[in-house]
C-alpha cells in the first residue's frame, strides 16, 4: 500500500507521519510537496499536523485554499481513505470535506500530553482493528481543538455514527467530547489526537498503530485478492 | 516608523555621541586610531554593536579562556554557531544555550520566542537537525502580578515559537527568587543532531565568492538590540521596547527546511545565522573568520520599510535571516532552493581579499572598515575583582541549623515552593513530542530522545542552582557542572560536553566580577573532573534592575549520550516491593536551602561542600550500575533533600513508601548535601547493585498503599496519603498564578 504525506508549507508532523507508515506500518510511503500534486498514484492521502502557513489568518485556512486540496477533494470523492490529524484535521474543516469548526480550546492554552479517548465507532476503515468502546491512550497537541458545530450537524453526526472517537476526559472543551470524526461516506477521517505519534512502545503508546494498521487491512481486503 | 537621523562625524566626537550607543571614551579614540579619521555615524554603530558585551565578550573572554574546551569526542568547540560532540557512527550531537533577558524583562513573549528562534539558527545554521529545545528560566516570586504577567509572557512566547516550528520543547527548570524580580532570566538551548560529513562553518572563504541573503526582509525592529542587552535594566528600560524584535516561527520553519537542503549543494561555501547586531555580525565574522574581507551592496538587501538607512540596515536585528557565501557562478542553484520554500535569497555582495568590511548605499561607501577590528581585534578588558564582604561574612557564620518541629508539614510547604513545586502548568503548553523521538518527556531529571535509526539515546537537561552560587560562586560553580551530569547519569547517560550561559550582573562591579571568576573557576574544575568539556556558550551581563544585581546564574546545559535504549532509566519508583536506596551521605548542610528560604525568607552561610572525587566515583558506579540492568530508577537529591526527592519519586505511579531514617531526622529528611542519588532496585537485585554502588543505604520499600511513612527510632514521623502530597505539588503554581496580589 502506498500512502501520501502531503507537506504544506509550516507542517511539521509530516515525518512523523510517514514514519509511521513507513517503518511502524511497514507500508510505501511518500512526501509530497504541496506543489508537487499527483495524487492518483496513492492508495490513502495523510495530511499532517504542524501549522501550515504559520496558521496565520485561521488554522487550516489557507492551506485549504491549496492546489492540492482541490486534487484531494477529487480523490476523496473516488473513495480513497484520507486522514487528516490536528492541522491536517483543520484543514479539512476549512475545506468543507468534514462539517463543523475550530475554536481555542477552552483555557485558551495550547496542551500537550496523553489523553484518554474511546473508540465510538470501530466499524470504519480507520477503526476496525480497535474494540469497539476501546479506551485508546493518544497524545494531543494543540491550541486550537475545541470542535464546534451547530445542534444539527451534531444530531446528524450521531445519527449516521459519524463520531469516531471522543474524549474520556474532555481536554479542550470539544462539544460532545468529539476528538474525531468521520464524513458520511465513511472515507475521510478527521482528528485532532496525533495516532502517528503513538506507534511505538517505546514512545509511551502503540494504541495509534491500529488505525493504521486498520486502514492497510481494509485496503488489502477491498483490492488484493489472494491476499 | 521614523528614519534614524543621520548625524555628521564631528558632531559624534564633540558631543560624544557615541556614548549613546554605548561607545566609552577611550573606546571611541581607539575606533578613531583604527580607522585613521573620525568614523562616521553607520561605523560608530558598526563599532558600538560588535564591542558591545553580547558580541565581542570584552569582559568575560578572559575567564572564558579559564574553561576546558577540548576532548577526543569534541568536533567543534566555542567560536562557531554551535559546538558538536562525536557520538558515533558518523553522527554527531550539535548543541549551544542562550539568553534572550533584557528583550524578555520589557516584552516578555517576543522577547522569549525570538529567544528560542535565535538558538535554533545557530543550531541549523552548522548544517545540523534541530530535534530539541530546552530552557532555564529565572523569575522573582509569584506573588507579584508583574512577575506573573512576565512568567506567563515569557512560557507562551516559548510555546508559541517552538510549537509552530516543530521543535519540541523537551526539558528544562524554572526558579523563583527576589533577585530576579525586575530581571528575569530566559536561557534556551537547542540541540541537533548531524551527519558528520555535512558540518558547516560560518567562513567567507574564496575572494570573489558571492554572499546571498536570505529569509525575512530587514526592517527597524531589533535596533541596538545588542548593546541594549549589555547595560542594566532600568525604569527607562520600557523605552526600549523597539530594540525587541518580532519573531516568526513560520518563516523559521521553512528557513530550517530550505538551509538544510541548501547545505547538500556544492555551491555553499560558508553559512552563519543573523543574530544579535544582524547583518553586521554574520558578515563581518564571516570574513575575519576566513581572513577576507567583504564588500556589500545595502542597496540590494530585502527592505520591509522604506527608505531604510546604512546603519538601520547594518543595526537592525530582524530575524529568520541568514548569511551564505556562495561559489562565483553557482548562485543560482541556491536561489531556487530557498524559492522552492517562497523565501527570498538575493546576492549582495562578493568576498575580497583586502581584510575590510566595506558597504555601499546608493552609489557612495557607508562604511569601510578594517574587518579583523570588528571581531578578533575588539577590546579586551581586565576587570577588577573583589571579594565581596557579604562573602567574608557568610563563611565565618556558624553554620545554620533550622529547626524544625513538624516534619510531615514542612515537607508539604516544601512541595508547595514554586521552586520545587511541579512545573505542568508550564510544560503543558510545550509541545514535547513533535518529530516522535521523545522518550522521557519534561518533568524528570534529564529529557531522553532517541537517535532514529540507532539504538542510541541523548539524555539532555539545564541546570543552575544559583543560591548556592551566590554564597560561594567557586563551590556552587562545581556543584551546577555536578548536578546537570547527575541528571543525564540518572537518565542512564553518559555526560559528554557543555554549554554555558553565564548570567550576571554589572562586570564593572568588582564584587560582581570575582562572582564571575569564581563560578567559571568552579564549573571549570568540574567540568575538567567529569570529562564534560564546554563546547559553546554564551554571556549576559548587566542583569541587574533598579541597581541591584540578580543571583550569579551560570547556567549548564548538558548533553549526555545513552549507549542502549536498554539503559533508559526513569526518575520516580515503577513497582511495589522495589527496594530503596541513598546513595551518599548526608551531613547538616542548610546553607542555601529550600528549607532556609521557608524559614528564614533568605539564603546565608556556607553553601553544601562538594569533593569532585566522589561525585566522579558516585556518577560512574551509578551509570556502571544502570548499565548492567540492575536499577529500576534513578533520581538526584536536588532542592528540599531527601523527603522531596522521596515524594518527587511516588508522584507518577502514585504508589507509596515505608522507610527507616536514623539520627537527626532534620538532617536526614531536608538537608542539601551533594552527590546524592535516590534509586529503586528490583528485590532480586539487590546484591549486585550492592556490590556496585559502595556508598548505598538501604532506606525501605515501595509500596503499594498508597502512603508515603517515614520512621524514625521507632516513630512514624511522616505518614502522609501521596494523593495529598501530589494535589499540593501540582496544584501550587497554578493557584499561585490565580490568586489576586
Amino acid at each position: 500500500m502506498k500512502f501520501a504525506v502531503i507537506v504544506f508549507p509550516g507542517s511539521n508532523c509530516d515525518r512523523d507521519m510517514y514514519y509511521a507508515a513507513k517503518d511502524a506500518l511497514g507500508e510505501e510511503a511518500e512526501l509530497v510537496w504541496y506543489q508537487d500534486a499527483d495524487l492518483a498514484e496513492y492508495d490513502a492521502i495523510l495530511l499532517p499536523g504542524g501549522f501550515s502557513y504559520g496558521d496565520y489568518l485561521r488554522s487550516g485556512a489557507i492551506a485549504s485554499t491549496s492546489h492540492v486540496v482541490a486534487e484531494i477533494k477529487k480523490q476523496a470523492k473516488k473513495g480513497v481513505p484520507i486522514l487528516g490529524v490536528c492541522n491536517g484535521f483543520q484543514i479539512l474543516l476549512e475545506s468543507g470535506l468534514l462539517p463543523g469548526a475550530m475554536l481555542r480550546n477552552q483555557k485558551l492554552k495550547f496542551m500537550c500530553h496523553y489523553q484518554e479517548l474511546i473508540v465510538e465507532n470501530n466499524k470504519t476503515m480507520f477503526t476496525t482493528a480497535y474494540q469497539d468502546k476501546e479506551s485508546i491512550s493518544l497524545p494531543i497537541a494543540h491550541g486550537e481543538g475545541n470542535y464546534y458545530c451547530d445542534q444539527e450537524t451534531l444530531k446528524e453526526l450521531q445519527a449516521n455514527n459519524q463520531i469516531v472517537f471522543t474524549y474520556a476526559d474532555n481536554p479542550n472543551g470539544s462539544i460532545s467530547d468529539i476528538a474525531g470524526i468521520i464524513n458520511k461516506e465513511g472515507n475521510v477521517l478527521g482528528m485532532m489526537p496525533h495516532p502517528e505519534r503513538a506507534v511505538e512502545d517505546i514512545l509511551g503508546s502503540a494504541d495509534g498503530l491500529k488505525l493504521f494498521q486498520s486502514v492497510l487491512n481494509n485496503w488489502r481486503e477491498a483490492y488484493v485478492t489472494n491476499a | 516608523m521614523l528614519q534614524t537621523p543621520e548625524i555628521s562625524p564631528e558632531k559624534i566626537e564633540t558631543d560624544a555621541l557615541y556614548k549613546d550607543m554605548g561607545v566609552t571614551d577611550e573606546e571611541y579614540q581607539l575606533i578613531k586610531k583604527i580607522m585613521g579619521r573620525r568614523p562616521n555615524f553607520t561605523e560608530t554603530g558598526i563599532f558600538s554593536v560588535m564591542w558591545s558585551e553580547h558580541c565581542s565578550y570584552k569582559n568575560s573572554k578572559p575567564l572564558l579562556r579559564k574553561f576546558p574546551t577540548k576532548g577526543e569526542h569534541v568536533l567543534q568547540g566555542p567560536g562557531e554557531g554551535a559546538g558538536i560532540v562525536d557520538i558515533g557512527d558518523g553522527q554527531a550531537v550539535v548543541f549551544k544555550v542562550e539568553s534572550h533577558n533584557h528583550p524578555s524583562a520589557v516584552e516578555p513573549y517576543q522577547g522569549a520566542a525570538t529567544g528560542v528562534g535565535g538558538i535554533i539558527r545557530d543550531v541549523f545554521s552548522m548544517g545540523a537537525r534541530p530535534i530539541a529545545i530546552l530552557n532555564s528560566l529565572r523569575f522573582g516570586n509569584l506573588t507579584s502580578g508583574r512577575v506573573k504577567y512576565l512568567f506567563e509572557g515569557v512560557v507562551d512566547g516559548i510555546a508559541g515559537y517552538g510549537n509552530c516550528v516543530g521543535v519540541p520543547t523537551v526539558g528544562g527548570e524554572v526558579q523563583f527568587d527576589n533577585s530576579y524580580e525586575g530581571n528575569p532570566l530566559v536561557n534556551a538551548m537547542c540541540v541537533g543532531i548531524i551527519d558528520q560529513k555535512d558540518i558547516q562553518k560560518g567562513i567567507a572563504a574564496g575572494v570573489g565568492n558571492t554572499v546571498i541573503y536570505a529569509g525575512a526582509r530587514t526592517g527597524r525592529d531589533g535596533i541596538h538590540g545588542a548593546t541594549f542587552a549589555s547595560e542594566d535594566l532600568s525604569e527607562e528600560s520600557e523605552s526600549k521596547r523597539p530594540s525587541v524584535q518580532v519573531g516568526d516561527p513560520f518563516m523559521e520553519k521553512l528557513l530550517i527546511e530550505a538551509c538544510l537542503e541548501v547545505i547538500h549543494e556544492d555551491a555553499l561555501v560558508g553559512i552563519q545565522d543573523m543574530g544579535a547586531a544582524g547583518l553586521t555580525s554574520s558578515a563581518s565574522e564571516m570574513a575575519s573568520k576566513a581572513g577576507t574581507g567583504m564588500e556589500m551592496d545595502l542597496d540590494l538587501v530585502p527592505q520591509r520599510e522604506l527608505n531604510m538607512t546604512p546603519y538601520e540596515l547594518m543595526l537592525s536585528e530582524s530575524q529568520e535571516r541568514m548569511l551564505l557565501v556562495v561559489k562565483q557562478g553557482q548562485e543560482q542553484e541556491i536561489i531556487d532552493v530557498f524559492k522552492k520554500f517562497g523565501l527570498e535569497a538575493v546576492a549582495v555582495g562578493r568576498v575580497t581579499d583586502d581584510k575590510r568590511f566595506r558597504l555601499l548605499h546608493k552609489g557612495e561607501v557607508a562604511a569601510d572598515i578594517p574587518v579583523d577590528s570588528l571581531a578578533e581585534d575588539a577590546p579586551v578588558y581586565h576587570k577588577p575583582s573583589k571579594v565581596p564582604a557579604y562573602f567574608e561574612e557568610f563563611q565565618q557564620m556558624e553554620d545554620y541549623y533550622p529547626v524544625v518541629k513538624n516534619h510531615s508539614e514542612v515537607l508539604k510547604t516544601l512541595l508547595q515552593q514554586p521552586t520545587i513545586a511541579s512545573k505542568e502548568w508550564v510544560y503543558d503548553q510545550y509541545d514535547s513530542m513533535v518529530q516522535t523521538n521523545t522518550v522521557i518527556t519534561p518533568g524528570s531529571d534529564a529529557a531522553v530522545l532517541r537517535v532514529r535509526g540507532t539504538n542510541k539515546a541523548l539524555a539532555m537537561t539545564t541546570d543552575c542552582n544559583s543560591r548556592y552560587i551566590y554564597l560561594d560562586p567557586a563551590t556552587g560553580g562545581k556543584i551546577a557542572v555536578a548536578e546537570a551530569a547527575r541528571n543525564i547519569v540518572c537518565s542512564g547517560g553518559k555526560p559528554l560536553a557543555l554549554t554555558d550561559g553565564l548570567n550576571f550582573g554589572n562586570p564593572e562591579k568588582p564584587e560582581n566580577f570575582w562572582q564571575m571568576e569564581k563560578s567559571v573557576e568552579g564549573m571549570s574544575d568540574a567540568s575538567l573532573k567529569l570529562n564534560t568539556p564546554v563546547i559553546s556558550g554564551n554571556v549576559s551581563l548587566y542583569n541587574e534592575s533598579n541597581g541591584q544585581s540578580i543571583f550569579p546564574t551560570p547556567v549548564v546545559g548538558m548533553v549526555g549520550l545513552i549507549e542502549s535504549l536498554d539503559h533508559i532509566t526513569p526518575s520516580f519508583f515503577q513497582q511495589a516491593g522495589d527496594a530503596i536506596y541513598l546513595i551518599g551521605d548526608t551531613k547538616a548542610e542548610f546553607g542555601g536551602s529550600e528549607l532556609q528560604n521557608v524559614l528564614e525568607n533568605k539564603y546565608f552561610g556556607k553553601a553544601p561542600a562538594i569533593d569532585l572525587d566522589i561525585e566522579e566515583k558516585r556518577q560512574n558506579q551509578l551509570l556502571k550500575a544502570i548499565q548492567s540492568g540492575v536499577i529500576a530508577s534513578a533520581h538526584d537529591l536536588a532542592e528540599g533533600g531527601l523527603a522531596v526527592a522521596l515524594a518527587e519519586s511516588l508522584f507518577d505511579k502514585e504508589l507509596g513508601c515505608e522507610i527507616k531514617v536514623d539520627g537527626d531526622l532534620t538532617v536526614k529528611l531536608f538537608s542539601e548535601s551533594q552527590s546524592r542519588f535516590l534509586v529503586s532496585v528490583k528485590p532480586e537485585h539487590q546484591d549486585a547493585f550492592e556490590k556496585l554502588v559502595e556508598d548505598a543505604n538501604y532506606l525501605g520499600k515501595v509500596t503499594d498503599y498508597t502512603d508515603i511513612k517515614v520512621e524514625s527510632s521507632g516513630e512514624l514521623v511522616v505518614d502522609e496519603p501521596v494523593k495529598n502530597l501530589k494535589a499540593l505539588w501540582k496544584g501550587a503554581i497554578p493557584c499561585l498564578l490565580k490568586s489576586k496580589d
